[in-house]
């Protein structure tokens, strides 16, 4: 599913809005989740999950080409567990 | 300023840029998820050009330990979500420094 895919499904879902409204919250949602990680907050969806910022120390690393050393600094990446209900009905195998 | 961001302030945020009343605010953020969960549960992964992909992996049956006995239980195979940040919020987030965090 792709966003534009989510925002079709929305869409049916809410037939009293028009289109381009159900367009412009699913945008915003998304922008709101990514501006809250860019400052340093956490996200917590209660039965879907909370994203949140993993530490990376820096280290040495190499340019896989020249084989040279290069420092790389120090950094956050953006971290997601699934919640409780996620979780569970996902999981079809277990 | 660490705080949480929750479906609350997502819908009143919806409340007041996009004009929608409460309770559809509040129906909006619950169905987005709602979508999200829905489409990874039909075994689709998700893909929010911009934010990340949400992938499904399927994982084989793994031997165990209970930590607290030392009992060796076989782990189950399991079908679990996987969340891959898109290159944009990563270089988003990369920018932050020990400073900027102080969650």
């Amino acid at each position: 599913m792709t966003k534009s895919e989510l925002i079709v499904r929305l869409a049916a879902r809410f037939p009293q809005l028009v289109a381009k409204d159900t367009d412009f919250a699913v945008k915003m949602v998304l922008d709101a989740m990514a501006d809250a990680l860019a400052q340093g907050d956490r996200i917590e969806i209660r039965g879907f999950g909370s994203f949140s910022l993993n530490y990376r120390p820096p280290r040495v690393g190499r340019n896989p080409k020249s084989g040279e050393k290069v420092q790389v600094p120090e950094k956050y990446v953006p971290h997601f567990k699934a919640g409780k209900e996620l979780r569970e009905r996902v999981d079809i195998i277990g | 300023m660490n705080v949480t961001l929750t479906k609350a302030e997502l819908a009143d945020l919806l409340f007041e840029k996009v004009g929608l009343n409460k309770r559809e605010a509040k129906d909006m953020v619950e169905g987005f998820f709602e979508e999200i969960r829905s489409a990874l549960e039909r075994g689709e992964s998700v893909k929010l050009s911009g934010f990340g992909n949400f992938q499904l992996r399927d994982k084989p049956q793994r031997p165990g330990r209970n930590p607290k006995t030392g009992e060796e239980i076989p782990i189950s195979a399991r079908r679990v979500v996987t969340f891959h940040a898109s290159q944009k919020l990563k270089a988003a987030v990369e920018r932050l420094t020990d400073v900027d965090k102080r969650a």
